[in-house]
């Protein structure tokens, strides 16, 4: 059973189709790759998965199971964890309550369970080893707002972790960043897929995902137009036509 | 000015005005638990006040309940009433979310205004002060118990801040969107925060209504709220003790000149527009420069252990 499966998924906007009947599964333990130029609809999946708006039609199974009619809230407590294009920590909130918020997960769908405090020594614990993993050990007590956006980025990532997810979706996490901090991140990236969780990823940088992905799933203007190994992907007609434009 | 007389006179005036602060006060501080702690604007939150108010009044005097009953019964239906304005309230986004419970403040005043059953202009009188011990408590005992009852909600809203609860406002407050993807149940928890708001308001309300002893429309109008949401902003908004400090300064400042009194909306704007210009973190605010003075003072100090 694959653990992601979005079968004939459509967005409409207004009449506006961002995506269209598009289909593909992850499995667990795999970096699958989503790209496509811009406006190709790679977001928009992104949120339909997470819950933030419905798709108008389609289908969406997350081990085995239909996600559609579930809250952003929900579909998280499921197992998937999302970091967003433009960045979005809580940028009053140092690193440390930022992974809180979302070790919390396991105690908000009972009020009585969120009456709890939350500095408890192992939870401090459980979170102080995500904030390491992420490499922001020294950031702990920092606000957000005040870290550059590799470690915003990070943060993000930690964050999502702390979800205990199976699923991670990662909308361009290296877009913005320096060559040195974009390697640290997908470091990163590569330890949360040895750990068996599958992850989706959006990346502009072809060597990024070339280098991470096995298996790659391209979309242009809402439809995917392609899905193989990266060779295939380099070599495919398709692919070169919607990046470079008709007259290639 | 006769000596004695003019003593007694002035501690009576100066109860009748600690009496006030303390129970604007606590009306801050649950304006601060919706606007503060999870973000939501409202520019309505004297509706709440009046219906809590109203609820007491009528409680007492149609009904026959005792204080020690229709005070409580009015934060129980000044919450309840939260939460059915609220749930739609809380689908709005944030622009509309000011104008809604605006809205909501001006049918609440013309409720109060228009129905007879609710005294009309002339509002409700004969509330008087609690029983206890046989005869009508005094008014430095009934300070006495607001100060308690005061302490022990802010005792938990401490308790509330440390809690997951006080984690998933904070998150919302910040963002929304990811709030909800990192597994906070948004409308859950701003409901709650509307909840307890609200029946703090209420509650602060009979108060309210026991101690003027008779109450009007106009007593919770859009222009009461805009003078909480001062106190709030003024203070500090989000901290636990900003909205506190908000009111006893802004409760004081009337009460020390005459002409302060009667520019009173005018020197609150003005003072609103200088805080935002210049501390909009509120006086005791993370970023104020008396929070600075403070962290320096506490850093210092605990640098010479």
């Amino acid at each position: 059973m694959p653990l992601l499966e979005v079968a004939a998924l459509s967005k409409e906007f207004d009449g506006l189709r961002a995506l269209e009947g598009v289909s593909f599964t992850a499995k667990a333990g795999e970096i699958l790759g989503i790209i496509g130029p811009n406006g190709a609809g790679k977001t928009t999946l992104f949120n339909l998965i997470s819950g933030i708006y419905p798709p108008s039609s389609g289908e969406i199974n997350f081990q085995g199971k239909s996600i559609l009619r579930l809250k952003p809230h929900q579909i998280s407590h499921l197992g998937i964890g999302r970091t967003f294009q433009i960045v979005r920590p809580f940028q009053n909130l140092n690193v440390e309550t930022n992974v809180l918020v979302a070790f919390g997960h396991r105690f908000y769908p009972s009020l009585w369970k969120s009456t709890r405090p939350f500095q408890e020594h192992d939870i401090l614990k459980e979170v102080q080893t995500l904030i390491e993993r992420a490499g922001l050990r020294s950031y702990t007590r920092q606000l957000a707002k005040n870290l550059p956006l590799g470690f915003k980025k990070r943060l993000e990532i930690a964050r999502a972790l702390a979800l205990d997810p199976r699923l991670l979706l990662l909308d361009e996490p290296s877009a913005g960043l320096r060559f040195e901090e974009s390697t640290q991140l997908m470091d990163l990236v590569r330890q949360v897929r040895d750990q068996g969780i599958g992850v989706l990823l959006i990346e502009h940088n072809m060597p990024v995902v070339m280098d991470l992905c096995k298996r790659i799933v391209v979309l242009d203007h809402g439809a995917k137009i392609a899905e193989g190994s990266p060779e295939e992907i380099r070599s495919n007609p398709s692919v070169i036509q919607a990046y470079l434009g008709k007259e290639a | 000015m006769g000596g004695g007389e003019g003593h007694f006179m002035i501690s009576g005036y100066l109860i009748t005005i600690l009496i006030t602060i303390l129970i604007y006060a606590m009306l801050a501080h649950s304006l601060n638990i919706i606007t503060g702690h999870a973000g939501q604007i409202s520019l309505g939150h004297a509706a709440f006040f009046g219906i809590g108010a109203y609820t007491s009044a009528m409680l007492y005097t149609e009904a026959g309940f005792p204080f020690w009953i229709s005070v409580p019964l009015a934060a129980v239906v000044a919450g309840m009433v939260g939460v059915l304005l609220g749930i739609p309230c809380l689908r709005v986004r944030d622009d509309f979310l000011a104008i809604t419970t605006m809205g909501i403040n001006f049918v609440v005043e013309a409720i109060f205004l228009y129905i007879p059953f609710f005294g009309g202009a002339m509002g409700i009188g004969g509330i008087n002060l609690p029983r206890w011990f046989g005869r009508e408590m005094t008014k430095p005992e009934y300070f006495i118990l607001i100060l308690i009852v005061f302490s022990l909600l802010l005792l938990f809203d401490r308790q509330l801040g440390r809690s997951w609860i006080g984690l998933a406002w904070a998150s919302i407050r910040e963002d929304e969107q990811a709030a909800g993807a990192m597994g906070v149940d948004v409308v859950r928890f701003k409901v709650l925060a509307f909840i307890l708001g609200s029946a703090i308001a209420g509650l602060a309300g009979g108060f309210y209504a026991h101690f003027l002893t008779f109450i009007m429309p106009q007593n919770f109008g859009f222009g009461q709220s805009i003078v909480v949401l001062c106190m709030v902003v003024f203070g500090g908004i989000g901290t636990r003790w900003g909205p506190i400090v908000g009111a006893v300064i802004l409760g004081i400042l009337p009460e020390i000149s005459r002409p302060i009194m009667e520019y009173r909306i005018l020197i609150y704007g003005v003072l609103l527009l200088a805080m935002m210009r210049f501390q909009p973190g509120g006086l005791l605010g993370s970023e104020s420069i008396l929070s600075k003075v403070f962290q320096r003072a506490f850093y210092l100090s605990s640098r010479s252990e």
